[in-house]
This record gives structure tokens, sequence and C-alpha cells, in this order.
């Protein structure tokens, strides 16, 4: 510290605290929502027991959760679960980061670089309206029914989304921040640091979200096809052999591994962009 | 203490930070050529508090954006001599919020510093003071979106000091803000101000505000802009802002420099021509 003459004032606007604090009706409110999410679907399941046991509800199409239950207990032990769930999330983990890496570097690109975008926007737009599903049969074509297939198809859908919203979230920087980096003399690389970076980050973190959903998606269906392992794989499994209890355990997995992923990405988010209030 | 020649004669032994000779500044419209700025000359001795006051429209963001490099003059010559080796040559206080929403306070204020590679002793020394001048020592870890609009503009001012440039600029640094907020922030930036002295140049539309803060205003026309007049202020340092708005002196100032810029208002009120083109609202 420099000086110990400190302003005699502070201004006269009340600046808001760092750490709000909240009301205490807002906070039993927020409990409510906390226990109305938790209650109703657990509500749902026990109707829907009710159902199957008074034989309202087919048991061959709806099995009774118990039932889900008890298979489910049954493929833990015998640890054909998680197998098959370790090789659909070894994809999914390989394939994520095969369509990330690009999709940032050539959306960075894109967004800085007027004639790269002028030259490859028309080609990103163009291709990214084909169902990537579409694509398998070309896809396990060129790469086979190895796991490189199916980790490809993980990658189309990351990619995508990624590359998309990180031109689209550099392009948004108000170009006033630019004039700022280069009034106080940042450098080139320092520009992109500081500036189209963290500007572009909410918006690449949006982006990463629906490449990983869409990924998951992709996976299901490319292991149904083109694969003897893995959640998509089980399901299709479970259709051929009539065992609906399972095809039941398989889209509860895949569930879980959805809302799992969003939590992660979600506290990353908040961990790379902690200036945003919308989160 | 008026002239009403184009150019701003200065008693040759004060020594010139800010030359500006023949600048002209035209932007290509559709059909025709904007002249922006015509022949303007400056000249802007160390440690003076220039205003420019002009309507909107007449080129005055323009001529700060020329002399922040930010823009390319079309012809003419702008130069600033510099005091030191390795000081940056200009900072300046961007109209509207310019800080970082990304960054601290802290890190919005060491920027500058940071991107020259200044050794982390000297950014917390430096950045330390300019922060506790500006009352922003206990916000130092906030994000600019939980302050208020006064305190962001602190943040702008505290980065542009703490570069320690040989000019700073200012594009109406307080036109966004409320009436009590840009008294209090005008009595701030006189007293951090009158510790260095450092050569300021500062857009207002504000004739109030050029003869609170100015030691010398000029008034430019619009369309094209072009130097009209140059005014001293005469008024002693330090200056106390509410002390000084109350003396008849002012008053008068304030009248006379009014009298000058109302044909010009009412020129660029009538004037069809596009407005000034803000570069950030553009894609």
């Amino acid at each position: 510290m420099a000086t110990t003459t400190s302003p005699e004032r502070q201004g006269t606007e009340a600046a808001p605290a760092a750490t709000p604090v909240r009301p205490a009706r807002w906070r039993n409110a927020r409990n409510r929502d906390r226990l109305l999410a938790a209650v109703t679907p657990l509500v749902l399941l026990g109707i829907w027991e009710v159902l199957v046991r008074i034989g309202a509800l087919d048991a061959r199409f709806f099995p009774a959760p118990s039932s889900i239950f008890g298979r489910m207990v049954d493929m833990v032990s015998s640890g054909e679960l998680w197998t098959q769930t370790w090789a659909s999330l070894q994809r999914l983990f390989l394939g994520f980061w095969l369509g990330l890496i690009p999709g940032l570097v050539l959306g960075a690109v894109m967004g800085l670089s007027r004639p790269v975008r002028a030259a490859l926007s028309p080609l990103v737009s163009g291709t990214y309206p084909i169902p990537k599903s579409a694509l398998l049969p070309l896809i396990l074509l060129v790469f086979g029914l190895g796991e490189m297939s199916k980790i490809v198809m993980v990658a189309i859908g990351v990619f995508y989304p990624v590359v998309l919203n990180t031109t689209a979230g550099v392009l948004q920087i108000q170009p006033m921040y630019y004039d700022v980096a280069k009034n106080f003399g940042a450098k080139r690389l320092q520009v992109f640091r500081t500036v189209a970076l963290p500007g572009a980050m909410p918006s690449i973190m949006t982006g990463i979200e629906l490449g990983a959903g869409l990924g998951l998606i992709l996976i299901a269906i490319a292991e149904m096809v083109g694969a003897q392992s893995g959640l998509g794989f089980m399901i299709w499994n479970a259709w051929q052999l009539y065992s609906v209890d399972t095809m039941y355990v398989g889209l509860l997995v895949i569930a879980v591994i959805g809302y799992a992923m969003s939590l992660v990405l979600g506290w990353v988010a908040r961990l790379v962009t902690p200036w945003r209030t919308d989160r | 203490m008026i002239d009403q020649h184009a150019s701003s004669p200065v008693a040759p032994a004060q020594e010139i930070t800010v030359s500006v000779r023949g600048l002209l500044k035209q932007f290509p419209a559709k059909d025709r050529t904007v002249t922006a700025l015509d022949s303007l000359d400056l000249d802007i001795p160390r440690g003076q508090f220039f205003v420019i006051v002009g309507p909107s429209g007449c080129g005055k963001t323009t001529l700060l954006r020329i002399l922040a490099r930010l823009e390319e003059a079309s012809a003419g010559r702008v130069e600033v001599h510099g005091s030191a080796e390795g000081r940056p040559e200009n900072s300046m206080v961007f109209q509207g919020d310019s800080i970082f929403p990304w960054m601290t306070v802290w890190d919005n204020a060491s920027y500058g510093l940071r991107m020259r590679g200044v050794p982390a002793a000297d950014i917390r020394e430096t950045v330390g003071h300019y922060l506790a001048k500006t009352g922003l020592t206990q916000f130092s870890d906030c994000y600019p979106h939980q302050l208020s609009g006064g305190m962001r503009q602190r943040v702008s001012i505290a980065r542009a000091f703490a570069n320690d440039p040989d000019v700073l600029l200012m594009d109406e640094p307080f036109s966004a803000l409320d009436e009590q907020n840009k008294t209090l922030l005008q009595g701030e930036l006189l007293r951090i101000w009158d510790e260095t002295r450092k050569t300021v140049v500062f857009i207002t539309h504000s004739v109030d505000e050029a003869v609170t803060l100015g030691d010398r205003i000029m008034v430019m026309t619009a369309h094209p802009g072009r130097a009209k007049a140059f005014f001293d202020v005469p008024f002693e340092r330090p200056r106390d802002v509410l002390e000084l708005r109350q003396r008849p002196e002012y008053g008068e100032m304030v009248y006379d420099i009014w009298q000058h810029l109302r044909d010009e208002v009412d020129h660029s009120q009538a004037a069809t021509r596009p407005p000034e083109r803000r570069r950030w609202f553009r894609r």
C-alpha cells in the first residue's frame, strides 16, 4: 500500500455486499422446492407400483418398479451393469475430448478471423442440420465396427454445438473491450487470453453442455447398431431377449449419467465463469 | 481569456505534450465522404487539463480515438512527446461500461501494468494506491456486476491512472451517471489528478463540467468538427467543485461558452447527416 491517506468517504451510493443476504422466506421457498422435486417422482413410482399390482397396468410393458429394481440389483452383483456402463463411459469420455478440442480451436479461429469465418462458416452451418444419427452407417463404413466409430459419433455430437457457440461467443464480445486491450498495450496473445477467451467463455460452456447431451444420445444409438457392449447395446439386446426389466435399467443408468454430466458441467461453468450472476 | 483563433498559441517556455497539426478525418459514406474533423491544430502543454466541448456528432470522440491511436487520421500529424522511457503514451477512460465484466476490481485496475509486465510488487503498490484513492480497496475482489455505475467508473479511472501514462484521455466518463454521482466523481477526479498533474484531454458535452475541471477549453463546431473557440479557465487549484459553482465568475464563464456553443447545437440538430459513428455498436 503506497499511502495511508485514504479518502474520507466512500461515495453516497451503497454498494451491494459481495455475498448477498437472502431473506428467510426465500430460503423456505427454496427448501420447499427441493422437497417437491424429490417427492413427486417417488409418489409417481408408488402409483406405478400399485397400478401394476392391481393389474391396471400391463406388467409386460411396464414392469413394476420393484421388479426393475430387483433386476438392477442382480445386474450390479453380477458385474454386468458395471461392464456395460464402463464401456459407454469410456467412449463418451474419449469422444468428448475428440470433439471438444477441435471445436474450441476452430470456433475461436472462426470468431477471431474474418477470412477463416467466411471460408468455413457455410460449411459448418450447412452440415450442422444433418441428423448425426444418419451419419452412423457412413461412420461405421469408414471407421469399422471397433471402438473408433463409437468415439467418432460422440465427437461429432460434441463438435458442432461447441464450434458454433464458441464462434458466436467470440463474435458477441463488445468491440470496445478490444479497444481497451489495445489501448492498454495488450499483445495479440494477451488479447486472446484476457478478452476473447473469457468473453466467449459463457457461450462456450453452453456449447459444451449441449454437446455433451448430444454425445449421450449418439452413443446410445451407435451402440444399438454397431457394438457388442455398452448401455445402448444392453438396451437393444434386452429388446431381442424380451427382457423388459433390463431395458428400464439401461434407461435409468443413462438418465443418471446425463444428470451427473450436467451437474459436473454446471460446476465447471461456475468455476471458469465466476463473474456470472445467472448460474 | 478568450481567443477566437482556431489555433491555440502557447507561451514558448511551456513544454508541449500533445501536438496536433492539420488533422483531417474522413469516413466513406454511401454516396459521399463525411468529414468528421477538419484542419484541427492543437498544442497541449504538459500538465494541462484540456477539455473539449461540442455538440454530439462534432467528432470529439473521433478526435480522442485518434489521439488514443485507435483510429488513423486521414491527414495531418499527431505527436505525443513522452517524458520517460517505457512510459505508455496514453491511457483512456472510455465512455460507458468499459471495465471487463470477467475481471475483479483489482484485475481491472492492474490491467495495463500486467500487460506491460511490470513487477508484481510495483503493481501491488500502484494499484493499491489508486484503489484507496477511489475508495475501492474493500471491493478489490468484487466483480463489476456487484458494483454501482459510479463505482465501475471509478475502477475505470483507477485503471487509467495506475497505468501511469503521459496523457490521460477521457471520453465523457461521467455522462452515464446521475447528477450526484457526477459531482462526487468530478471532485474525486480533481483530487487524484492534483497529485500527479498529468496532461489530460477530457471530452464532454457539459459546459458546467468543462469549466469545473478544465484549465483550457476548446469549443468545437459540428459537421465538420473544427475548433471554434478556446477559453482559459482562470480558477485556481486545487478547486472545490461546489464552492466553485456558486461564484459569479463561474456562471459568467458558463454563459459565455454557451453563447458560442448554442449556434453549434442548433446547427447540429438541424443537420440531417448521420450521427457520429460509434464503433462498438457496430459489427
